[in-house]
């Protein structure tokens, strides 16, 4: 008889995992003067992974629009205006998962992403780590995900003509999205 | 070859006062440049003032006619020049048959805090350069996040904006040359 092989891990793990948010980041990355890459961040976010028996899950995230951190403060400050985020009126954005597949460490999730008052389907690409115990007895998950979406569809249009040809700012944006979340108490 | 060199901020450690001076450490033995210090004495122009202009405005224009070329590093207001730079440019294209800056070359570039590195009143100032009859060179060097845009020497930290500046001074030197040769 042969060694059995190791099988690939396509369920999730179990349970109710809520964000450490120290240990977590939502960013962006998007091209600017057609060549230059301009990376900024959000600060705050929130993010649950609902997982049964089954092994269905869901994630539900938050970013809050007003935690937004770039280098140059002016630039900070239109970003929160009606050009950008508008986070007067739209203090969050929200992203809903609808599907999601785990293939090994390959993790492809389906979801609704909204931005302002725009809700489109996006798909997020990443990686998932199995549950592990970390300093302090607390059980862990890592998920890493990215996705690339046009600015234009959710509202954010702002963009200047350059004096020698093409635009300040890209429509493409990466999303990068890195969470560290925990195993509810009780679980 | 003498290259006058203008900050287009009055701030006393501006970055454009820096990128004028990584330009200085790229020119050749025979260049130097000069930096202007007395835009901000120029007062306003006022067409009443011109049959007896201000000693400022005698010697912002002398300096540019002692020049072989000029090199404006500006930042940008409100996307677009600042408002000392542009008066004084105001001032050196009158009389404009004889204007001081009449066939002068010049190379305008630019440093600013924000992503976009003033490229917008860079195109404004060659826009007016030109109208006011330099030889402007059409090219641009927009150099964004002026706060950590500049290494320890002084240079330029980015490679490729070193290299940007160095062809933009060569252009500059060569239409000097042509220039002084007509």
């Amino acid at each position: 008889m042969s060694a059995p092989t190791a099988e690939t891990q396509t369920k999730l793990p179990s349970g109710t995992w809520k964000l450490d948010p120290t240990h977590s980041s939502a960013s962006f990355a998007v091209k600017h003067m057609v060549v230059a890459t301009f990376r900024g961040s959000f600060e705050n976010l929130d993010a649950t992974l609902t997982v049964g028996e089954d092994g269905a899950g869901e994630l539900l995230g938050a970013v809050d629009a007003r935690s937004i951190v770039v280098k140059d403060e002016n630039l900070q400050a239109h970003l929160g205006s009606p050009d950008f985020f508008d986070t007067e009126r739209y203090p969050e954005l929200r992203f809903a998962s609808t599907a999601i597949r785990r293939d090994g460490e390959q993790l492809v999730i389906d979801g609704e992403l909204t931005i302002k008052d725009h809700t489109h389907p996006v798909e997020a690409r990443g990686t998932i780590t199995d549950p592990h115990e970390t300093l302090g007895g607390a059980v862990k998950i890592g998920v890493t995900l990215e996705t690339v979406i046009d600015r234009t569809q959710f509202g954010l249009n702002w963009n200047a003509p350059l004096p020698k040809g093409g635009f300040a700012l890209a429509d493409d944006v990466k999303l990068t999205i890195e969470l560290e979340l925990a195993q509810a108490d009780g679980e | 070859m003498r290259v006058l060199g203008i900050a287009g901020s009055l701030r006393r450690d501006s970055h454009n006062l820096r990128l004028l001076r990584a330009a200085a450490a790229l020119l050749p033995p025979e260049a130097e440049l000069v930096e202007f210090t007395g835009l901000k004495a120029i007062p306003p122009f006022d067409e009443d003032d011109e049959s007896a202009p201000d000693v400022a405005v005698q010697q912002w224009r002398a300096a540019i006619s002692e020049a072989d070329a000029l090199l404006f590093a500006t930042p940008e207001y409100n996307h677009s020049i600042p408002g000392a730079l542009k008066n004084a440019v105001d001032w050196a294209s009158r009389p404009f048959a004889t204007a001081a800056l009449r066939n002068k070359p010049a190379a305008v570039i630019g440093a600013s805090t924000g992503m976009f590195g003033a490229v917008w009143a860079q195109a404004e100032l060659r826009k007016s350069l030109a109208a006011a009859g330099a030889r402007v060179i059409d090219r641009e060097l927009p150099v964004g996040g002026a706060d950590d845009a500049f290494a320890g020497d002084g240079a330029l930290a980015e490679h490729d904006q070193q290299l940007a500046l160095g062809e933009i001074l060569a252009e500059l030197l060569g239409d000097a040359r042509v220039h002084a040769a007509a």
